[in-house]
């Protein structure tokens, strides 16, 4: 990949990084304020998925239609065992925590102590998926 | 005024995050979601590992900006002990992979895309996490 791709690429990810705080996603009471369907519930992450599901979903649409973007796993793997199963999984483990993958890994730039311990355990769950469950669908 | 949090924080991160998913879509090919793009960069034979690290550092990058630059953002209010966020890592870890996406990559992406298998994904973890809140609460709290 050129040089040029890779630093646009950097970018891209410092505004999702951005985009993650200024949501509110990296902060767990918020996020499980919003889990607590049946306590004091906060509606705020559900502006956060409206705002970036619309966003991707129409610029998506843009880009296939105009732009001739090609994904490389364009078809919709099917819904089998593994995925009921895998998201059942993570469910209960962003529900405990109140941490997904992106906003743990962006609490590494504040060096928080939940993420700089929740990080590695994250990656060793993902090599055991991995490992024995040759776990590598799109 | 950037220092409360208001649901107009709510929906221009949402639409930063948004932005930044297309845009990387765009260069690299590939649906980024955060579970994928970190767990390939853990296998070996990863060919393409330099888009996913040099997307990561931006990643950490731009929340330590944001922390620094205004306090909604920077708000942190820890809610479990240190023991159950390492099983709680474990479970997200495992879990994602297994099921090929987490809240980025189905939650935002498929389901931005209207894939089937991504919509049946984002409602059973998002039942899931919300079942774990409710017993989380009344039995350990």
């Amino acid at each position: 990949m050129r040089a040029g791709k890779l630093v646009l690429l950097f970018l891209a990810g410092g505004l999702f990084g951005m985009g993650l705080t200024v949501s509110g996603m990296t902060d767990p009471a918020r996020v499980i304020g919003f889990l607590d369907i049946f306590g004091a519930w906060d509606p705020a992450l559900l502006f956060v998925m409206a705002g970036a599901v619309g966003i991707y979903g129409m610029g998506m649409l843009i880009l296939r239609r105009f732009a001739g973007v090609k994904l490389s796993s364009a078809a919709a793997s099917p819904i089998d065992r593994q995925l009921v199963i895998g998201a059942t999984i993570f469910g209960v483990g962003w529900g405990l925590g109140g941490f997904c993958p992106g906003p743990a890994l962006a609490n590494l730039g504040a060096l928080q102590i939940e993420a700089l311990l929740f990080v590695p355990t994250m990656a060793i769950g993902m090599l055991l998926a991995q490992r024995f469950f040759g776990a590598d669908r799109e | 005024m950037l220092h409360h949090y208001t649901l107009w924080h709510a929906l221009v991160g949402g639409i930063l995050i948004g932005l930044a998913s297309l845009l990387a879509t765009a260069l690299s090919g590939k649906i980024p979601g955060i579970s994928g793009v970190f767990g390939r960069l853990l296998v070996p034979a990863t060919p393409d590992k330099a888009w996913r690290s040099v997307f990561l550092f931006g990643l950490i990058g731009g929340a330590a900006l944001s922390f620094a630059l205004w306090q909604s953002a920077a708000l942190f209010r820890p809610m479990r002990p240190l023991l159950i966020m390492a099983i709680a890592g474990l479970l997200v870890g495992f879990g994602t992979r297994l099921g090929g996406g987490c809240t980025s990559g189905h939650g935002v992406c498929g389901v931005g895309m209207g894939a089937k298998d991504s919509i049946a994904a984002t409602l059973i973890f998002m039942a899931t996490a919300m079942l774990t809140v409710f017993i989380y609460n009344r039995v350990v709290l």
